[in-house]
């Protein structure tokens, strides 16, 4: 077998891609190929593969692949939490003589790890799971408009994220930062397979979200319970159709700016290089066209958390639901107009950028007003501080700092000393933590008795908040600090000595965020261990006042034997209220899709062409290719996607789930 | 938030739909979607358009539109495309009554038109290579390649569906399903068809008139 | 319970005043005249936001407080929903607000436009009518800074010595990667982009030294890509550059062809005189032998448009122009690459090494990507 042959066959994959002279990484890969060893044994002893691949890994069911989804973030949550640990100790050791522990090309791949993974990763993963999970039910659907859709699309995020995951041990990631932008990331500077993962792994995860919003509009749109109009639509479904709205028109730019780098890479074309006419700076365009609208596909949805958990915990119903909607609806529209504003130090000229920096400051009145209506939704209430609830107030006190260094930075001027600098960085984590995670986390607490039938643990739950709240604080307010200290971003290695407290205490931050994480690891294992004393019997464990609440704990597969009409903005409060009483009988066989193993297969035919394509395994590529066009076309022709649940069979389910529906109404 | 509790008696509530509407219910939804779908491929063509304008005139020292491109055979490769739009759309009346038959005859048609549309293009591609015009000569090449090529893979999508659908067809006749999905491929058709003019006028017209 | 919102709140006021004891903010403290204004700008905004900012975090403790399950002595009243009089307060504070800031952000983005020539250099210090601004042409190479002075004929790297009180304008772009050109303490920071001629007008008020950095990441070297800025008076500033004169070395265009050439910690370098027409050559991207200015392309280009196949471009900037670009230095894309020249892909996550592979030594190609 001569040189050429194996080129022929693994590419540029040699025994130089594997970390094996690497004791740490080595042992670390050793570690995670053993404890996966042991997974799939334990699953093969305890004949569980029929279990997971009929009931979980081919469900169409909304509530199965929601709940796919949020452990899917979890987890990558603890890989980009452990590179943001591996950042911080650098930055706190680093200093003069001592260059710290990483190198700048392990440290270069960390930071670009950490924002790619914490955005498309876990991020995306946990609003759409959540908005999965709770929206068919808020809307009184029994499931969303395309569930095989669905499927696909969460395996399609999977796999882009196996492809990131795998490239901590078969190569390297990209060391160009979390947009990789152009020129950096062009053939001429970054010819290793770093760049080449990112792109495969989004590329393929986007597909993913993209399908997945369309998906969500459809079934918004189409679904709704009879009666539901839109102004009956609780604020959590406008703001995730929003969301989703907003996705669907931004992705493109993205999915067409890695297109072209790509082409870039592969075919040698000039879209992104110096030379040869090509321009860069288009590169940001596109993919600020898509990075700011993208902040609030993440934020929005995290916003109509908040407002469902403020009304219920408040025992009131919403105060200015229409203002709410409409503030949604112009947030929605004005952060498609304010992309520039990542780069007016580029020179735009300044009438262009007093436009776009205007822009992004009135963004800050409907905002400011979704404040003020949960700020006057407590008022006059009668709030129980539970867990979810603590989880707005914190973020409330949170998010108004991140609002105003916003604002802060979208004046022009401002910006040209404030861009780049840790002070941004500082910026955009206390809105994404104060905004996203905190929303993300209430959502968890909120939603976790309606998906599993039991509380989570309020202790560790506690932990987990304050080790989030407190260490949120202690982290970031150095940042902001060394930020005004004139510091740039991304940066290793520091010379000035007077730097090095503030980024001690932010280490320490991070360690307390680090019991935070743990302590909510521990309120889902504590729960699961007090199950029994945590039980939700009524399905209705907080009062609350949406439709999800109307049905069991976990809800049947079919959700509703019958299709709630709706009279009312709140409409189980409304029920409640009115005393409704549940049919105890007249079931109808329900009809719902089947299960099927086509979204893995094509997933998994989708992570095998990125693969290829990254190491240049041409015969793999092509192989994956002609399989995935082959699947998709013999997937129409299944036509037998469909099933009945017999009406009697539907009859005994609900009877086995009277006695919780008994004491909910 | 005008029939608050009180304002009716509870008996006069009705809590749950009939069998029927029930049955009714979420209707659409697939032609919806698709169209949703049309929508965000319709932007990376945009996307793609905004890149094809930035460096529309970077030759890069390299040949122009005016050097490269054959008016004639574009416009006839318009014209074959407008035609299959046009004889898609003979093929909806018959779907519309049912009839198998005629609808594949037309679907066959539009594909054959689409696959000589194909055919020119790749044949412009392969010529322009030749010239040493290929996609790597200038970024003006490379959008110009990557937006007409980007379509092009479109409409070869497109062939490839009509040929899944003629033989579907002939397994299901027009059933509620089959009808759906020939009404998706033909907003898929016709989008294309938008798209191509844009590109007809924006890269063809445009380049070489300027 | 009640301790839910004490903590986070009084958190960052707790801490805050430790953390800033003591520490040197310079975007807070600045020696130049433009980051002065910058300055107060972030000052006023921020006042201006706390109006609002504050009162909501009051209200939402006071609220979060007062209307809690155990207070027997609230108001509850669940069907309250609506109120136009809220509404209306709700929407127009922060609307007030936006409109204030929107107010300053359009005159101060105008005034503090970098393109923008000078016209004070301290508060209520106008420009002289007779002076004239030193020009300073800043180029970002991998990764150091090259300073030209043209008027004076010097150049320098990794270091920026200005004389204060004197209206300076840069003209700043990139030979290959974007970066930012960011002297916290002189003004904001610019892009620094290949092709591209940026520009910045700013005065420095104080003599003493500081640092000046990239502010975007532009690959391995970024870190360590800083620059010593001095400000001295500007007697000091004529020895200075009498000093650099005496120094010798010179930069002519074969010398910046090695120096383009990736490198790191690049110690301060000194030349006595500069070739004319580098910085041009810079934006132009025609630094490497043979190469055709980008300029004379377009020019070519704007023919090749208008239909002409003959270009008659006057020659600019020889040698290269009119010359067939080159595509030869491009690297072979992945596709067209034969099997043997497809290479390996490492995995790099290797532990630091005392001294990084050619790290110091321009123009090694262990300073690219590859390892």
């Amino acid at each position: 077998m001569t040189d050429i042959h194996l080129k022929m066959i693994f590419g540029r994959l040699t025994w130089e891609s594997f970390p094996i002279h690497e004791p740490i990484l080595f042992g670390t890969f050793v570690v995670v190929v053993l404890l996966g060893l042991a997974i799939v044994g334990a699953v093969t002893w305890y004949r569980l593969w029929g279990y997971f691949w009929h009931e979980w890994f081919t469900s169409v069911d909304h509530k199965r692949i929601g709940i796919m989804y949020v452990i899917l973030g979890i987890v990558m949550l603890l890989r980009g939490f452990a590179d943001a640990l591996m950042m911080r100790a650098q930055q706190a050791i680093a200093f003069g003589a001592n260059e710290g522990y990483l190198p700048a090309h392990h440290y270069d791949q960390i930071f670009t790890a950490h924002g790619t993974i914490m955005i498309f990763f876990v991020a995306i993963p946990l609003v759409v799971g959540i908005i999965n999970y709770v929206m068919p039910l808020q809307i009184g659907a029994r499931d969303v408009a395309f569930p095989f859709l669905n499927n696909l699309s969460f395996w399609l995020t999977a796999a882009g994220a196996a492809l990131t995951m795998i490239s901590l041990f078969v190569g390297e990631f990209a060391r160009t930062g979390w947009l990789s932008y152009a020129p950096l990331a062009g053939l001429a500077y970054s010819p290793d397979t770093g760049v080449d993962y990112y792109l495969w792994s989004l590329q393929i995860a986007g597909v993913g979200t993209t399908l997945s919003a369309i998906n969500m509009v459809a079934t918004i749109i189409k679904m709704r319970a009879p009666g539901m109009t839109m102004m009956k639509l609780p604020v959590f479904c406008w703001t995730a159709l929003c969301s989703n709205v907003l996705a669907i028109a931004i992705f493109p730019a993205l999915t067409a700016a890695f297109f072209l780098l790509m082409l870039d890479r592969y075919v040698g074309t000039n879209f992104f290089t110096n030379d040869l006419g090509g321009a860069p700076m288009m590169y940001w365009n596109m993919v600020w066209i898509w990075g700011h609208p993208e902040v609030y596909v993440l934020v929005l949805p995290a916003f109509g958390i908040y407002s469902e958990i403020t009304s219920t915990f408040s025992g009131k119903r919403l105060f200015g639901y229409s203002s709410m909607v409409y503030a949604t609806v112009v947030i929605t529209i004005l952060s498609y107009l304010v992309w520039l504003h990542h780069f007016f130090t580029m020179g735009a000229g300044p009438a262009v950028n007093s436009f776009f920096g205007i822009a992004t400051m009135v963004i800050s009145i409907p905002t400011g007003a979704k404040i003020f209506n949960w700020l006057f939704t407590m008022y006059r209430g009668d709030i129980r501080f539970e867990l979810p609830m603590m989880w707005v107030v914190a973020f409330m006190l949170t998010f108004v700092v991140g609002g105003m260094t916003g604002v802060l930075l979208a004046i022009p001027p401002a910006d040209f000393v404030l861009h780049n600098s840790l002070f941004l960085v500082a910026h955009f984590h206390n809105v994404i933590i104060g905004g996203v995670v905190f929303g993300l986390f209430a959502a968890i607490v909120y939603w976790f008795p309606k998906a599993f039938g039991f509380k989570l643990d309020p202790f560790w739950g506690k932990v987990a908040f304050w080790g989030w709240v407190v260490g949120y604080w202690v982290a970031w307010t150095p940042i902001y600090v060394v930020g005004l200290m004139g510091t740039a971003r991304r940066v290793r290695h520091f010379d000035d000595p007077s730097l090095q407290p503030y980024f001690v205490i932010a280490a320490i931050g991070g360690l307390i965020i680090l019991v935070g994480i743990l302590g909510f690891v521990m309120s889902i294992v504590m729960g699961f261990v007090k199950r029994a004393e945590l039980r939700d019997t009524t399905g209705d464990p907080w009062n609350g006042r949406t439709l999800e609440w109307s049905t069991t704990s976990p809800p049947p597969a079919y959700n509703f034997a019958f299709l709630p009409v709706v009279h009312d903005l709140d409409a189980w409060y409304d029920m409640k209220s009115r005393g409704y009483q549940r049919p105890a009988d007249g079931f109808r066989p329900i009809h719902m899709p089947k299960n099927t193993g086509t979204g893995v297969i094509l997933s998994a035919l989708a992570f095998t062409l990125g693969f290829g394509m990254v190491w240049y395994i041409w015969w793999l590529a092509l192989l994956s290719f002609v399989a995935l066009l082959a699947v998709s076309i013999g997937h129409t022709f299944n036509l037998n996607r469909d099933t009945f649940i017999p009406a009697d069979e539907v009859a005994s389910t609900e009877d086995r789930r009277q006695p919780q529906l008994g004491m909910g109404a | 938030m005008t029939d608050r509790m009180g304002d009716i008696r509870e008996t006069d509530i009705r809590w749950h739909p009939t069998e029927m509407e029930e049955h009714d219910h979420g209707g659409g939804a697939t032609v919806l979607g698709f169209w949703i779908y049309l929508m965000s491929d319709a932007l990376i063509f945009a996307s793609l358009f905004a890149m094809f304008g930035v460096v529309s005139s970077s030759y890069a020292g390299g040949p122009g539109p005016r050097q490269l491109f054959d008016l004639p055979l574009v416009a006839l490769n318009t014209a074959l495309l407008l035609a299959s739009s046009i004889t898609f759309g003979q093929a909806i009346p018959h779907m519309e009554a049912g009839r198998v038959g005629p609808t594949r005859t037309w679907l066959a048609v539009t594909g054959l038109l689409g696959a000589a549309f194909v055919g020119i293009e790749f044949y412009e591609f392969a010529h322009l290579v030749q010239e040493g015009a290929g996609p790597q000569r200038s970024a003006f090449l490379s959008a110009f390649f990557t937006l007409v090529g980007t379509h092009g893979a479109h409409v070869t999508v497109g062939l490839i569906w009509i040929a899944t659908m003629l033989v579907q067809l002939g397994q299901h006749g027009l059933t509620g399903e089959m009808k759906r999905r020939i009404i998706c491929l033909s907003m898929f058709w016709h989008f294309l068809d938008i798209i191509w003019i844009g590109v007809f006028n924006f890269v063809y017209l445009f380049g070489v008139i300027r | 319970m009640k301790r839910a919102y004490g903590l986070p709140v009084l958190l960052p006021l707790a801490v805050l005043p430790f953390l800033l004891g003591g520490c040197n903010m310079v975007v807070m403290n600045p020696t130049g005249d433009i980051a002065l204004q910058q300055r107060n700008l972030i000052l006023f905004s921020v006042g201006v936001m706390l109006l609002i900012i504050v009162p909501v975090m009051v209200l939402t403790v006071v609220f979060a407080w007062r209307y809690r399950r155990g207070n027997p002595n609230k108001v509850y009243d669940p069907d309250f929903d609506h109120s136009t009089t809220l509404e209306l307060v709700i929407w127009s504070c922060p609307l007030l607000v936006i409109i204030a800031l929107s107010a300053v952000t359009w005159t101060s983005t105008h005034l503090l436009d970098p393109f923008r020539p000078l016209e004070r250099l301290a508060p209520g210090v106008p420009v002289p009518p007779d002076a004239k601004p030193l020009n300073v042409q800043v180029v970002a190479l991998d990764w150091k800074w090259l300073f030209i002075y043209p008027d004076l004929g010097v150049a320098t790297v990794n270091e920026l010595a200005l004389p204060v009180n004197v209206p300076v304008r840069f003209s700043i772009t990139s030979t290959d990667q974007f970066n930012t050109f960011y002297a916290p303490t002189l003004a904001g920071m610019i892009y620094a982009m290949p092709t591209m001629r940026s520009e910045l007008n700013a005065v420095l008020n104080k003599s003493g030294d500081s640092w000046g950095y990239s502010g975007n990441y532009s690959g391995r070297g970024y870190s360590d890509m800083r620059f010593k800025l001095r400000g001295v008076e500007e007697a000091e500033f004529n020895n200075w550059v009498t000093q650099v004169k005496a120094g010798g070395g010179s930069l002519a265009l074969s010398d910046l062809v090695e120096l383009i050439k990736p490198s790191e910690r690049v110690p301060a370098m000194h030349f006595a005189s500069v070739e004319e027409g580098l910085f041009d050559r810079a934006v132009n991207r025609c630094i490497e032998p043979g190469k055709p200015c980008m300029i004379d392309v377009m020019r070519r280009d704007m023919a090749t448009g208008a239909g002409h196949t003959h270009p008659h471009a006057v020659p600019t900037m020889p040698p290269g122009h009119a010359a067939e670009p080159l595509i030869g230095g491009k690297p072979k894309p992945a596709l067209q690459k034969a099997p043997e020249e497809k290479g390996s892909g490492p995995n790099v996550t290797k532990p630091a090494q005392s001294d990084p592979p050619g790290g110091l030594e321009p123009g090694s190609v262990h300073n690219r990507d590859h390892q």
